[in-house]
């Protein structure tokens, strides 16, 4: 409670200091007052009644101030902004639409960042982690605006050229399969043999795949269909039982596995489900299920302990039902090809939904929304993975020397319990710290990002803010993300407390 | 029993290669000289070293650069104000102005290895890119020396007297610090960009350092807490040293390595906010020049003339890439734990071992 207050009075000091600098610095009446309009004049009074400019800046701020206080009772007022819209409302529209910007780039980097972090960590000094070492490197100095315009050049122009003919040419092929049969061989380790082994098995499995496909045409309709949902969901069966349990573990495995079977038997059922509910509460309620079915199959297959067990099955359930969506999305692909608003050219570079595309339709507006997050979820991504990559393999590299893996390992336990188990969990706990704390900060960066974009969310509004000396938005950007930062730190610092029992939250100093 | 024996064959192989390096230590190198070794080894780094004093010296010595009263001449022929004529010929579909740098052989068909007359191109007006880019360069080095100096003195300072004073200092300057984090830097580098950016690139870089110490001085402070309890300050205070003789010359130095690294990682991001700031409009403005402001004046032209994106780009890269792998160069070398890495040779070494040890696994 303390540190709740001490929080709420940073805010405000913060506030103050900003709001005292915005209007200091710059006179929203400047364009007015030079210009030859006759109305100029009257603009001029209504703005300063309304935006209350005759009242100097610090007394202006608790004026502004007490609409924000507003918040304890339910009602928050931003004030206005130039034009006379509410800027609550304003920032009402927009703060979903950077929410949405940012919460995808952020799952996909933390999930790729700590994979890496750990692969990297694992095989400390290998050629891998030199590699992935120079690459985060290269990521981190990389200016997001410029990534963004090579990316719309090279991922979407090029990439919906390709669709108008999806075969892919030999030459790239080759490129593609050399470069993937790398990474694993980099992945795996062992002496020489086995990495060229596992190097040439790769890239010949990705050459053929990549010659099918492209002789399938199925860039140009893709989907899984059953018997390939049912190949991938047996196969995240088995991944997920290996890193969640270990695959010795044979109820869970089994358990995994029938949750992959059903999956196939409930492949058609699903189908009808999808046709007719356009719903995104169905869907979720179907993800739901899933859960719950893993949960029973997980108790159904369990014998001693049924915790890791039923864990498995219920993540299998829920990666599955992902897979499942994913097919349904992958068939809507060809009839949203063909609409006339995207006529072919289906990867967007800038803006946040197609405003011609009918909207009707839930899957074809999901599919245009995801198709729309693509570039920027990627630009984004690529900026914060590194960061993720380089805590991620620092932690994991400085748990991997405590005693406690040193015991663990001597009492025989697996490399595969002793990493996950031992290491990684205690990895987690300074790794979700900085996460809570970057996914506030990452709402700062968005800025830029969707600048390049083209979307309008917060950062829009706040540089239409900062152009137009608006000092209501401004400052509702401002309390926006100073608030979310603040929060972040506290809840930052009590998950700390949560997750590591030797550090108390108020402890006596 | 397999993965036993070998647990201890490993266990026995890094006491060895430990042993190794701490015999080397006890040759009689100083701490400083071994921090030193420890960089001049880390391949990467001193690589950066090498880019980064090259790309410093290669950039301000291309244009006149003022020094007090004198004026040193730079060695490339324009200058940003001068606008000379379009080049017309030999432009591939009908573009002006495209790049004259030549990097393929005579032999390979090329025109030969020279820079020719413009080459990196010219702009819509015609002024010499090249130019410009050097220009926009050197305000990117300037930002990141001011933002890393102002920050990190800022910092330090900060970080020190809340650390080694505690009790109420400590707690009223960390508010501060709370208080300055609050305020997103790209959202206080806006502010003052936008309606300071006509007093100068300097005075947005000092700005920018102003609001950006904040990290580091959490990390000093942690440091200073850490080294004050420790025995050779206590050692100090009885032999009768003031405070300022304990901070500078007993805690500081031990603290050094934190304050270098994280200097480092701030003057790489701050690179990329100044360019970031200057491409949406908020940095750096137009009559003066910067990377980012380039790239946004001619993202769009992309297609066509590709170049004036490429190489403000380029240069963006290559400083913040050589000055984060310069900061993890020195990260490793003030790292007191990196003693347990071994080299490629000792790991190989090791893995021979391990393999003859438990072949039957």
């Amino acid at each position: 409670m303390r540190r709740l207050g001490i929080l709420l009075v940073i805010l405000f000091g913060s506030s103050f200091i900003l709001y005292n600098l915005a209007a200091i610095s710059g006179d929203p009446l400047e364009g007015l007052r030079t210009s030859s309009e006759p109305s100029a004049k009257q603009q001029i009074v209504t703005l300063t009644r309304e935006l209350h400019l005759n009242v100097p800046p610090p007394a202006r701020y608790f004026l502004w101030l007490r609409g924000i206080l507003g918040l304890f009772v339910g009602h928050i007022d931003f004030g206005n902004a130039r034009n006379g819209q509410s800027v609550s409302e304003l920032v009402q529209h927009a703060i979903p639409v950077t929410i949405r910007l940012v919460t995808a780039a952020t799952i996909v980097a933390i999930i790729l960042g700590i994979t890496v972090g750990i692969v990297t960590a694992l095989r400390q000094y290998s050629r891998f982690d030199y590699a992935m070492t120079f690459v985060s490197f290269l990521l981190y100095s990389l200016p997001v605006f410029w990534v963004a315009v090579l990316l719309k050049q090279y991922l979407a122009i090029r990439f919906n050229t390709f669709l108008q003919n999806p075969s892919v040419p030999v030459g790239w092929i080759i490129v593609f399969s050399c470069l993937s049969g790398i990474f694993w061989a980099g992945v795996v380790s062992g002496n020489r043999k086995r990495v060229l082994q596992i190097f040439i098995v790769v890239a010949i499995a990705n050459a053929g795949l990549l010659e099918i496909l492209s002789l399938l045409k199925w860039f140009a309709h893709p989907g899984l269909g059953p018997i390939f949902l049912f190949l991938a969901a047996v196969g995240t069966a088995f991944g997920v039982t290996q890193v969640s349990v270990g695959i010795r573990n044979r109820p869970a495995l089994k358990a995994a596995l029938a949750m992959a079977a059903l999956a196939l038997v409930s492949y058609y059922p699903s189908q009808y489900l999808f046709k007719h509910s356009q719903k995104l509460s169905t869907l979720l309620l179907m993800v739901l299920f899933t859960i719950l079915l893993g949960a029973l199959v997980g108790r159904l297959f369990a014998k001693i302990d049924r915790g890791p067990v039923v864990r498995t099955s219920i993540i299998t359930g829920f990666v599955i039902s992902l897979l499942m969506l994913l097919d349904k999305l992958m068939q809507t692909w060809a009839p949203y090809m063909a609409t006339d608003a995207i006529n072919g050219r289906p990867v967007p570079t800038i803006g946040q939904a197609n405003s011609l595309l009918d909207q009707s339709d839930f899957w074809m507006s999901t599919l245009d929304t995801l198709m729309h997050l693509v570039l920027p979820t990627i630009a984004l991504t690529l900026i914060s993975f590194a960061g993720y990559v380089r805590f991620t393999r620092g932690t994991l590299l400085d748990v991997l020397n405590a005693d406690y893996i040193r015991t663990a390992r001597a009492k025989g336990l697996t490399e595969r319990t002793v990493v996950m188990r031992h290491a990684f969990r205690n990895t987690l706990i300074p790794l979700t710290t900085i996460i809570v704390v970057d996914f506030a900060g990452i709402i700062g960066g968005a800025i830029i990002t969707e600048s390049v974009f083209g979307w309008v969310g917060m950062g829009t509004l706040f540089r239409q803010a900062i152009s137009s000396f608006d000092l209501n938005l401004l400052m509702a950007v401002f309390f926006i993300t100073a608030s979310l930062s603040v929060v972040a730190n506290l809840i930052a610092d009590l998950l700390y407390s949560a997750l590591d029992p030797r550090i108390r939250v108020g402890a006596g100093k | 029993m397999a993965i036993f024996k070998r647990k201890i064959v490993e266990l026995a192989s890094t006491d060895a290669s430990e042993n190794a390096i701490a015999n080397k230590e006890t040759e009689g190198l100083s701490q400083r000289q071994i921090v030193y070794k420890r960089f001049v080894g880390h391949r990467a780094a001193m690589i950066s070293v090498f880019v980064l004093v090259f790309l410093t010296l290669f950039v301000y010595s291309a244009l006149d650069f003022k020094l007090g009263p004198w004026k040193i001449h730079g060695w490339w022929k324009y200058r940003i104000e001068d606008i000379p004529e379009l080049r017309t010929k030999d432009c591939p579909g009908g573009n002006v102005g495209c790049p004259t740098l030549s990097l393929r052989p005579k032999f390979l068909g090329g025109a030969g290895f020279g820079l020719g007359e413009h080459p990196f191109g010219q702009d819509d007006i015609g002024r010499d890119y090249f130019a410009l880019v050097m220009k926009g360069a050197q305000r990117s080095i300037m930002v990141m020396f001011v933002v890393g100096i102002v920050g990190g003195v800022l910092g330090t300072v900060v970080g020190a007297i809340s650390g080694f004073f505690r009790g109420t200092i400590d707690a009223v300057l960390m508010r501060f610090t709370d208080f300055i984090i609050t305020i997103p830097s790209i959202i206080i580098g806006s502010v003052i960009g936008f309606h300071f950016g006509n007093l100068g690139a300097t005075f947005l870089a000092f700005y920018l350092g102003l609001f950006s110490w904040t990290g580091l001085s959490r990390l000093v402070r942690g440091e200073f807490l850490k080294l004050r309890e420790l025995e050779f300050v206590d050692a100090a205070r009885v032999a009768g040293a003031s405070n300022r003789r304990i901070i500078f010359k007993h805690i500081l130095p031990n603290a050094v390595g934190v304050i270098i690294v994280s200097v480092t990682l701030l003057m790489s991001g701050a690179i990329l906010l100044e360019t970031a700031l200057s491409y949406i409009g908020f940095g750096v403005v137009a009559p003066d020049v910067s990377l980012g402001l380039l790239i946004s004046q001619y993202q769009d032209s992309f297609t066509s003339r590709p170049y004036l994106f490429w190489y403000p780009g380029f240069f963006i890269i290559s400083i913040a890439l050589s000055v984060n792998f310069i900061g993890d160069g020195l990260r490793d070398a003030f790292d007191p734990r990196q003693r347990r890495k071994l080299s490629l040779k000792n790991r190989r070494m090791r893995q021979v071992q391990t393999k003859t040890t438990n072949g039957g696994e």
